[in-house]
C-alpha cells in the first residue's frame, strides 16, 4: 500500500498505516506549554517530575492526543476525523523515542468512513496509550 | 450495578454544571498543530484560507469546573484514564466557543487491586448556536483497599 491515501478505495482492510515518530523532546513539550498550556513542572522539567514520583517529565494527554490525530492526516491528508478515543495506559515519557503504529479495523465504501486502531509504544514495545479513530475520506 | 454508584447516576448525569467561553487563538490553535505533528498549512498557517483547529484541539479546553460542585468525590487517587472528541465541524481561528459540561457516564470495574469508579464529563461545545464539538475526558479514581 502507498503511503498517503487519498479516498475510500485506496484504503485496504487490515493494512498497517506507515508508523510515525512523535516529537516527544523536551523543546516540544516546553513550546507546547508555552503556546497552549499544559505547563506545569510534570510536562515541562524532569526533575520535578521526579519529585512527583514520575521517571521523568511526561507528555501531557491532549499532546499525546494530538500525535494520533497527526499520524491520520498524514496517512490520509484528505480525511475528515471525526471521532477520536483515545485510552491513557501509562505515561509517555519526555525525552524517549515512542513510535505510533496504526491498522484499519473497518471500511465502509459507501459512506467513505474508516475505523483504525492506533497504539503508541515505548522503546520497550509497551503500548502507553491505545484510541480507536474513525475518519471521513472522498468516496 | 453498585448501589452507590446508581444513586450518583440518577443525582447526576446528564445535568449540566459548568458553562465556559473560550476566545480561539488563532496562534495557540496552529502552535498545538506543528507540536502535534500537524503538517497541513490548513491547521499550521493561521493565514491559510481553509484554517481550522486540528479535532483533538478541543481537548485542551478546560472548564471552570470538572464535576458537579456538590459532587461526592471518590476515594482514591484520580487519574486522567482518557479523552474522547467527537468532531461535528469546523473551529475557526477567532470565534468565540461556548462549552457546557456534564457528567455523561459513571461506571466501575474490579481489578486485582480492588474497585476502580470511571467518570465521563463531557463538554459540548458551541459556536453560537450550531453544536461543533464533544470533548469527553475519562477519570479513574482507584478505591483505596480496605
Amino acid at each position: 500500500m502507498s503511503d498517503t491515501v487519498n479516498t475510500i478505495s485506496d484504503v485496504e482492510f487490515g493494512a498497517e498505516l506507515p508508523s510515525f515518530t512523535p516529537d516527544t523532546s523536551l523543546k516540544n513539550v516546553q513550546h507546547h506549554g508555552k503556546y497552549v498550556g499544559w505547563d506545569s513542572g510534570r510536562f515541562v522539567d524532569h526533575d520535578i517530575a521526579r519529585k512527583e514520583g514520575f521517571p521523568g517529565a511526561i507528555v501531557p494527554g491532549v499532546l499525546s492526543q494530538g500525535f494520533l490525530g497527526a499520524m491520520i492526516h498524514r496517512w490520509a491528508p484528505s480525511a475528515n476525523i471525526t471521532a477520536i478515543d483515545t485510552i491513557f495506559r501509562a505515561p509517555v515519557l519526555v525525552d524517549h523515542p515512542h513510535k505510533i503504529t496504526g491498522v484499519v479495523t473497518d471500511i465502509n465504501a459507501e459512506d467513505g468512513t474508516v475505523e483504525i486502531d492506533i497504539s503508541i509504544t515505548n522503546e520497550a514495545e509497551e503500548t502507553q496509550v491505545f484510541g480507536t479513530t474513525t475518519a471521513q475520506l472522498p468516496t | 450495578m453498585d448501589v452507590d454508584i446508581e444513586k450518583m447516576r440518577d443525582e447526576f448525569l446528564n445535568q449540566e454544571f459548568d458553562e465556559m467561553t473560550f476566545d480561539l487563538d488563532a496562534t495557540r490553535m496552529a502552535e498545538y498543530a506543528k507540536a502535534s505533528g500537524e503538517l497541513d498549512p490548513k491547521f499550521t498557517d493561521p493565514s491559510h484560507h481553509d484554517f481550522q483547529a486540528p479535532p483533538t484541539f478541543v481537548s485542551t479546553l478546560v472548564a471552570s469546573r470538572s464535576l458537579p460542585q456538590n459532587f461526592p468525590k471518590p476515594d482514591g487517587v484520580a487519574m486522567d484514564a482518557g479523552k474522547y472528541v467527537e468532531w461535528l465541524a469546523p473551529i475557526r481561528g477567532g470565534i468565540m466557543l461556548m462549552g457546557k459540561s456534564h457528567l455523561h457516564d459513571i461506571y466501575t470495574k474490579t481489578g486485582r487491586s480492588g474497585r476502580m469508579i470511571f467518570l465521563v464529563t463531557r463538554m459540548e461545545i458551541f459556536h453560537g448556536d450550531q453544536h461543533v464539538a464533544n470533548a469527553d475526558t475519562r477519570t479513574v479514581f482507584r478505591e483505596n483497599a480496605s
